[in-house]
């Protein structure tokens, strides 16, 4: 067994990375319906902002319930009986995903520099697991397309009986700006694959890259109205969603909070299907027997990427008693080791918080950390003089009844707990209303067993962290969410299952 | 040896062109293909342009056919350029071999019977070479294990996107060799080819294994694992096609290939092998061995050190494939052979959409399909007229020249084919069916026959027993819907089955009742890589096609983990021979 990186099992080979567009220009700024573009229907507009400066990208024509109501009657329309979506063939949708994804792969450069503007995200990070996520993605469902087998059913009597799974209609998709074209794919490939139609709300801090996407959707060849994508604010856009009477399900990836208006919403209105993708404040449990470089590293790239803007933040790190003190100390050192700075430039490790208000949300929860009588061990405050920076922050001596163990902080802040045993990390690791995510670091076979068992969440990594693709299915327990994502699994969520009995004169095995 | 005949090249060593007079009928427009298109036979291996010649053009509107035949795009002309087949090699580790013995072998067209090119002939020595480089290729921690199952997938892509660029190319190919009409190589074949392995990309990360709660203390799951070194043996009807029916389910489970194509056809399957290495995969993945059958074909079905074989052709050929994996190393045997397929016409169905599919289920592709409705039976009070349509349709069936537009009709793929199929026309006579048209040779050279149709069959005639692999058409009458499925099924075949009625509950009752492996209702010939296809009785073992393809490439690994207090190794061994004392 070859250890990865050695000669003869080498790490993956990543593309080579080119530099970011000089010249980006912004060419998508409206409400994409039917295949066109379209100015709001009350003329109004809103201003996007690159969190690396502060400074106004450009402005984008802002949807309401009535550009929804638009968006709405075009994927109704798009989705009617013997509608050019409806009599494709399985097998073409597979192609149409796959086109796509061969044209995200063309303009992966400007998708990437404009993901990296607009989200604050690392240019390099954006180029290659975002995109790199995104292309994968839509060719895993690409194939999925003609896949989706329904079943015949040995029902008793004189019957002949079959499943059919059917796309469940027209699809309400509301995505969130920490991956903004990632989490745009995951929920178009899957209904698309499925057949289903989708009025998509990108966020409003990240509407850049989604919209670009309706430009490619429109190359690819979907028919008009198959995707409409509306920008715009969750109060007004999103809650106009989610309250449609004419929207057959809704898929949401965001806070715990919205996620129950989301829900109430459409128990309110038409009983829409629901999944939602919401928080996390998930367990890493570091055991004294683990290789103690790889769980240090592990544990921090599980906090600190993406400026901690992830749901899946490993942000409760418990680590048994005997390695305490030195892994805090490792944890420390490789967070001092950052550099901040303009996402875009080569070299910088971690870019700017997405918005003012999480940047003062973050803020607040480290005075918390202190207040509450965790010990700051580095960083702690903002970092530059403009844009919205934040110290890589590392807390120690970190008890389970503070703030910063309790709340989701999204932000680049890690907590390290201490714990001595087996069933009380356990307890303590599922005292919790989230459930996403969780994992466990041991050279133990029996304790990694153990863990993946009685851990409550909805993926738990052994020895690793982060580790996702779309083959695996991704969703919460609990307050974390309804559903899953990706992998076979989430296929189901974007299928109503018909049963079809036919009488028949005699039955035979 | 006499009984190693027919299509996947288990024939006769060698053949001669024989020139054949006194035929009357259809006249011939055949001929001239060679050297009208520019074949020309050069040094080196087959590659798509000559030195000069223009760049193959893709074809505007090409890319895409729904439902090609009755959509109806125009395939578009044969490419003219220049193409060189060069004396071809045998393809091992991504390179290209003559054969050890040195010997080759000469693949004629069967529309003209001249030779186009000569082949290099593997043999016993060529296979074990592959085999080897086969199992290199699938050796733990090698570049084709170590690879994502997504990226495996990308490969398959890319080789369906090679060739769709290459599709006028290879559908030109495919004509040359096989006599296939080039607007059915170029709509049909080639696109169901492309579909094919766009299909079997999509799966290859999706065959999921599963966790398992077993009883106890355990922690148990299935991996799916590629079987390992497999050897597959195509015949001559759809070169192209077969070759992706097997290549397509292989390689997204990561197995490795020896393929062993029909002697008759064998320039598409190498023009492929150029693609495969294009394309990326690794060396030693797919190896590619043209030769004849009692040769390389048993090579393989004994070999070893092949963990698995899957022939297409006669049932004949089948058994001794089977035999030969008994008798060396219990590989594991997929078949898809023969057929007598029948095809029952309710007096209630659609007279003309009966007649229409009745007609194209027996005599597409020359009717040289394994499940070709050869059996057609029809309801009493329908009979006569539906025996008058099918003759006057079959009459109408344009035979010719593969390259020209209106040809509907090719030739029989080789001599000996042509020959049985006259055969058995001879016996039909003989045993007292009534020859209603054709039954004739259609030209003056080439391997052409009428499109022949005969009424008044009786379920004990050879020609309503044996598979014919011909443009030949047997029509039985019945009377009860009990009768039928009874004589329908009195046959070692299992293929394929039809019926065509417009009441539910018949249809209902007669595909439930039809021993066959497929059942259409209401439609013949429909296929699609998503829906699997394959034998009851002796028409096979195993599916093809559909995610129950996938089945025959893997080996299901089960793995069971104790799970244990943490740690305590006494506690896993005391828990563990309880186990075993239990099942003890």
């Amino acid at each position: 067994m070859k250890k990865q990186g050695s000669d003869s099992n080498p790490v993956p080979v990543l593309p080579v990375l080119p530099e970011p567009l000089k010249d980006l220009k912004i060419k998508y700024t409206k409400i994409f319906i039917n295949n066109e573009w379209h100015n709001s229907v009350s003329g109004k507009k809103f201003e996007v902002f690159n969190p690396a400066n502060e400074e106004k990208i450009c402005e984008i024509e802002e949807g309401d319930k009535a550009d929804v109501d638009k968006a709405v009657k075009a994927a109704r329309r798009a989705f009617e009986l013997g509608s050019p979506w409806r009599t494709m063939d399985a097998s073409e949708r597979g192609r149409l995903l796959n086109k796509l994804a061969d044209l995200v792969e063309r303009d992966r450069l400007i998708l990437a520099t404009m993901e990296a503007i607009d989200g604050g995200k690392l240019f390099s990070t954006a180029y290659l697991m975002d995109l790199g996520a995104c292309i994968k993605t839509l060719r895993y469902c690409a194939g999925w397309a003609d896949k989706i087998h329904g079943r015949t059913v040995p029902m008793d009597g004189n019957f002949f009986t079959f499943t059919r799974h059917e796309p469940i209609g027209v699809c309400g998709q509301i995505i969130p700006w920490n991956f903004p074209l990632v989490m745009f794919i995951w929920k178009i490939a899957p209904a698309l694959c499925c057949g289903n139609t989708v009025v998509v709300k990108p966020a409003e801090q990240t509407p850049l890259t989604a919209l670009y996407m309706g430009s490619l959707i429109k190359e690819a060849g979907f028919p008009p109205g198959v995707v409409n994508i509306v920008p715009g604010f969750g109060p007004t856009a999103g809650a106009a969603i989610s309250h449609h009477m004419d929207i057959d399900k809704v898929a949401f990836t965001g806070s715990t909070e919205v996620g129950k208006l989301i829900k109430e919403a459409a128990g309110k209105s038409n009983l829409k299907r629901v999944t939602l993708e919401l928080g996390g404040k998930s367990p890493n449990i570091i055991f004294a027997d683990a290789d103690l470089d790889t769980a240090v590293e592990f544990a921090h790239i599980g906090l600190f990427y993406h400026q901690g803007q992830c749901c899946i933040a490993g942000s409760r790190i418990f680590v048994e008693e005997p390695i305490y003190d030195e892994f805090v100390r490792r944890s420390i050192e490789r967070a001092k080791k950052y550099t901040l700075g303009d996402p875009l430039l080569p070299g910088v490790q971690q870019g700017p918080q997405i918005d003012k208000e999480q940047f003062q949300k973050i803020l607040e929860l480290i005075e918390s950390g202190k207040k509450d009588g965790a010990k700051l061990e580095c960083g702690g405050g903002p970092w530059g003089d403009k844009g919205y920076f934040i110290q890589p922050t590392v807390f120690s001596n970190v008890t389970d009844d503070m703030r910063i163990a309790k709340e989701e902080i999204f932000g680049p802040v890690q907590q390290i707990m201490k714990f001595k045993t087996v069933d009380e990390v356990i307890k303590r690791a599922n005292n919790t209303s989230y459930g996403l995510a969780a994992a466990v670091f041991t050279k133990d076979i029996d304790k990694a067993l153990t863990f993946a068992a009685a851990l409550q969440a909805g993926t738990v990594w052994v020895n690793c962290y982060s580790a996702m693709s779309a083959q695996c299915p991704f969703g919460g327990f609990k307050m974390s969410g309804n559903g899953r994502e990706m992998g076979e699994y989430g296929l189901h969520e974007y299928t109503e299952v018909k049963t079809v009995t036919i009488k028949i004169p005699q039955k035979n095995s | 040896m006499a009984g190693w005949v027919s299509r996947h090249g288990w024939g006769l060593s060698r053949r001669r062109w024989v020139s054949r007079h006194g035929w009357a009928g259809v006249p011939t427009r055949v001929g001239g293909c060679v050297s009208r298109y520019g074949w020309v036979i050069r040094h080196g291996r087959l590659s798509r342009r000559g030195p000069g010649a223009p760049s193959p053009r893709p074809w505007p509107g090409a890319r895409r056919e729904r439902d090609p035949p009755r959509a109806g795009p125009a395939a578009p002309a044969p490419l003219r350029d220049t193409a060189s087949l060069s004396s071809l090699q045998i393809f091992i580790n991504n390179e290209w071999h003559d054969a050890v013995s040195k010997k080759t072998f000469p693949t004629i067209n069967p529309a003209t019977g001249e030779v186009i090119c000569q082949v290099a002939e593997g043999d016993k020595a060529d296979v074990d070479k592959a085999v080897k480089a086969a199992r290199a290729a699938f050796q733990l921690g090698s570049p084709w294990r170590r690879m994502d199952a997504s990226h495996r997938g990308k490969l398959l892509n890319r080789l369906a996107d090679l060739i769709e660029r290459d599709r006028a190319y290879l559908a030109a190919l495919e004509t040359l060799d096989n006599g296939k009409p080039y607007s059915v190589s170029y709509l049909v074949d080639l696109d169901m080819v492309v579909k094919c392995l766009r299909y079997f990309a999509g799966w290859a990360d999706k065959f999921h294994g599963k966790t398992i709660p077993l009883d106890g203390d355990f922690f148990c799951y299935t991996r799916h694992e590629p079987v390992g070194v497999c050897g597959q043996i195509i015949p001559w009807n759809f070169p192209l096609l077969m070759q992706a029916w097997k290549l397509g389910p292989a390689l997204a489970t990561g197995n490795v290939v020896v393929m062993k194509v029909a002697e008759q056809t064998p320039l598409s399957a190498l023009y492929i092998a150029n693609l495969i290495k294009e394309a990326g995969f690794p060396p030693g993945v797919v190896n590619i061995i043209p030769g004849y059958g009692p040769t390389a074909g048993a090579a393989i079905s004994s070999h070893m050190d092949v963990d698995k074989v899957a022939f297409t052709g006669s049932t004949e050929v089948g058994h001794l494939i089977q035999k030969a994996a008994a008798e060396s190393n219990l590989k594991r045997v997929t078949l898809e052979l023969g057929g007598k397929s029948p095809n029952i016409i309710m007096s209630d169905a659609d007279m003309d959409w009966a007649v229409d599919q009745a007609h194209f289920a027996l005599f597409f592709n020359q009717g040289q399909c394994c499940c070709a409705g050869s059996r057609t039976y029809v309801q009493e009070d329908i009979y006569h007229e539906f025996v008058e349509r099918s003759v006057e349709k079959a009459k109408s069936r344009v035979v010719g020249n593969p390259f020209d537009s209106k040809t509907e009709q090719g030739p029989q793929v080789d001599e000996e084919q042509y020959k049985k199929i006259l055969g058995y026309i001879s016996a039909g006579k003989r045993e007292g069916a009534k020859l209603l048209c054709g039954g004739s040779p259609a030209a003056d050279r080439g391997y052409f026959i009428q499109p022949t149709v005969f009424g008044e069959v009786q379920d004990n005639m050879t020609i309503a027993r044996e598979e014919i692999f011909g443009p030949v058409m047997q029509i039985l009458k019945f009377k009860t819907i009990e009768e039928v499925i009874e004589r329908a099924n009195d046959s070692k075949y299992g293929l394929a089955a039809a019926v065509f009625t417009k009441d539910l509950d018949k249809a209902n009752y007669v595909s439930q009742a039809l021993r066959a492996g497929t059942v259409w209702v209401n439609c013949y010939d429909v296929f699609g890589a998503q829906a699997p296809f394959g034998g009851y009785k002796a028409s096979g073992n195993g599916r093809e096609l559909g995610e129950y393809g996938l089945e025959a490439y893997v080996e299901v690994k089960n793995v069971s983990i104790p799970l244990c207090e943490f740690s305590s190794n006494i506690c896993c061994s005391s828990k563990l021979s309880l186990y075993l004392l239990v099942w003890a």
